[in-house]
């Protein structure tokens, strides 16, 4: 009898390169790097999704705030780019997401950081920040002392759903 | 026009089946599928509205969008064009092109709204003023200037600088008057514009950091400080040219801080720091608000009392792929 495809998926699944992170702050940046040059002003230990289908899979094991970009235009469509799809196509990553910050430009209009808010609704949790491109030095010193923050073990008791 | 403009001197036949550069494919796929066209856009709408405002007021208003007109001009005819023979992939050639196009729609929708609002005279008039106003001589001048000089990463810091800086005198004007429920469709159409320009922006400010890749230290440096003085000097003439319109309507200070503001989006799509603090990018909340509708929420959870707690309200949720 072949495997079910259930069977083929958790074959498929457990065989795929995996690489595990328990970072609080997983990014996804694109060739244009912007908003990797924002977290790498933040100065803070971070995970970065896979660009390409080749590379490891990125897994959480630890809660985390995702920053992501919106690219805009196209009336808000494909706002969410397949790699961070993916990424939270895992469990854990949803499990483990406590927040969404956000990057774009508000020439998008209304689709000014739209990915994070999509992001933020479907999994339950706040949009913590959004900023412009690869944020001015005023976005990268309130981002870095909202998270300080944030993660202090008096402010997670709030928070925790 | 006395200068040649160079051409492209290698042609290859294009293939979209091997590309070296995704940004190219993903910013052509933007691009088509934001396109538009003025005459889908219900100006007539306006003309009561239009009615409403005073002559000084209807004056600025015919004046900035002449103003925008020409630097449109310009971005479609030369300024696009002149960054085809430079590009590193045949796919940017063609995403240059598309973006010339848009320009040369751009620059057409301005009349569009003349023609629905004002009387011949009237746009006879505006134009002429703008083939004599000073400063906006000046800056179509040294836009122009790169574009016909021999450096390619200049003409692309020139291109950004216009994209992503130049044109925000003039789009601060109908964001006014959105924020005031005045020439509001109109406001619609200059928001696909500043849609536009922000891909336009981004996409030549990413090839130029792609052009900076493996030069020398010095080279970059000679680059970095060329883009903070020509920044210098546009914003210089911006000051003026932004007196100059909108004294009389009392709106000057608010341009200069949504000049500032946008100074520093212009520098960061070419990768380099913004240079104004946010004490002077503190733009009124009403036209960042007609900017975009949706800014002015609450997302800066960091600093709330905590009552902030905002769930992302999302317009709905349509992407592909997306249960899980």
């Amino acid at each position: 009898m072949p495997p079910t495809a259930l069977a083929d998926r958790q074959y498929a699944e457990a065989h795929e390169p995996l690489v595990f992170t328990d970072s609080k702050l997983v990014f996804f940046s694109s060739v244009s790097e912007n908003t990797a040059r924002f977290v790498e002003k933040l100065q803070m230990d971070s995970a970065r999704i896979p660009l390409h289908a080749h590379e490891p899979k990125l897994i959480t094991t630890a809660p985390y705030i995702l920053l992501i970009p919106t690219y805009g235009g196209e009336r808000g469509k494909r706002s969410i780019l397949p790699q961070i799809m993916k990424f939270l196509g895992y469990e854990e990553n949803r499990k483990n997401l406590r927040g969404v910050i956000g990057a774009g430009n508000t020439n998008f209009g209304e689709f000014y950081c739209i990915a994070a808010k999509r992001i933020a609704e479907k999994c339950n949790v706040p949009v913590l920040y959004t900023f412009e491109l690869m944020g001015t030095p005023e976005d990268v010193l309130r981002v870095r002392e909202g998270l300080e923050t944030f993660w202090t073990p008096a402010s997670q008791k709030q928070q925790k759903p | 026009m006395s200068e040649k403009i160079q051409l492209t001197n290698k042609v290859e036949a294009i293939n979209w089946n091997r590309i070296q550069d995704e940004k190219d494919v993903e910013v052509w796929n933007r691009l088509v599928n934001n396109f538009w066209l003025p005459e889908k856009v219900p100006l007539s709408n306006d003309i009561q509205s239009w009615a409403t405002l005073t002559e000084d007021e209807k004056l600025l208003t015919m004046r900035v969008f002449t103003g925008l007109t020409l630097l449109d001009t310009l971005q479609g005819t030369v300024g696009a064009v002149s960054l085809i023979p430079d590009a590193i992939t045949p796919h940017e050639e063609a995403v240059y092109t598309n973006i010339a196009f848009m320009e040369s729609v751009h620059a057409k929708s301005y009349s569009s709204i003349f023609s629905t609002l004002a009387s011949t005279k009237e746009i006879d008039e505006a134009f002429r003023w703008s083939t004599e106003n000073v400063n906006l001589q000046k800056k179509a001048q040294i836009i122009e200037s790169y574009y016909h000089g021999e450096d390619p990463l200049k003409r692309k810091i020139a291109s950004t600088l216009l994209e992503s800086f130049l044109f925000y005198s003039g789009f601060y004007l109908p964001m006014h008057w959105s924020s005031h429920a005045k020439l509001t469709n109109t406001a619609d159409l200059i928001r696909l514009i500043i849609r536009d320009e922000a891909v336009h922006g981004y996409y030549i400010g990413y090839k130029f950091q792609k052009g900076l890749e493996g030069l020398s230290e010095e080279r970059k440096q000679e680059l970095k400080d060329y883009t903070f003085e020509l920044m210098f000097e546009l914003y210089e003439n911006e000051v003026q040219y932004t007196h100059d319109l909108y004294d009389p309507v009392g709106l000057s200070e608010d341009v200069k801080k949504f000049l500032h503001y946008n100074a520093n989006k212009a520098l960061m799509n070419l990768g380099y720091e913004a240079m104004f603090p946010a004490t002077v990018t503190d733009v009124s909340p009403a036209i960042l608000s007609a900017l975009s509708p949706n800014a002015d929420e609450n997302h800066d959870f960091f600093s709330g009392s905590g009552s902030s707690y905002v769930i992302g309200k999302a317009v709905n949720t349509e992407d592909e792929d997306w249960d899980f």
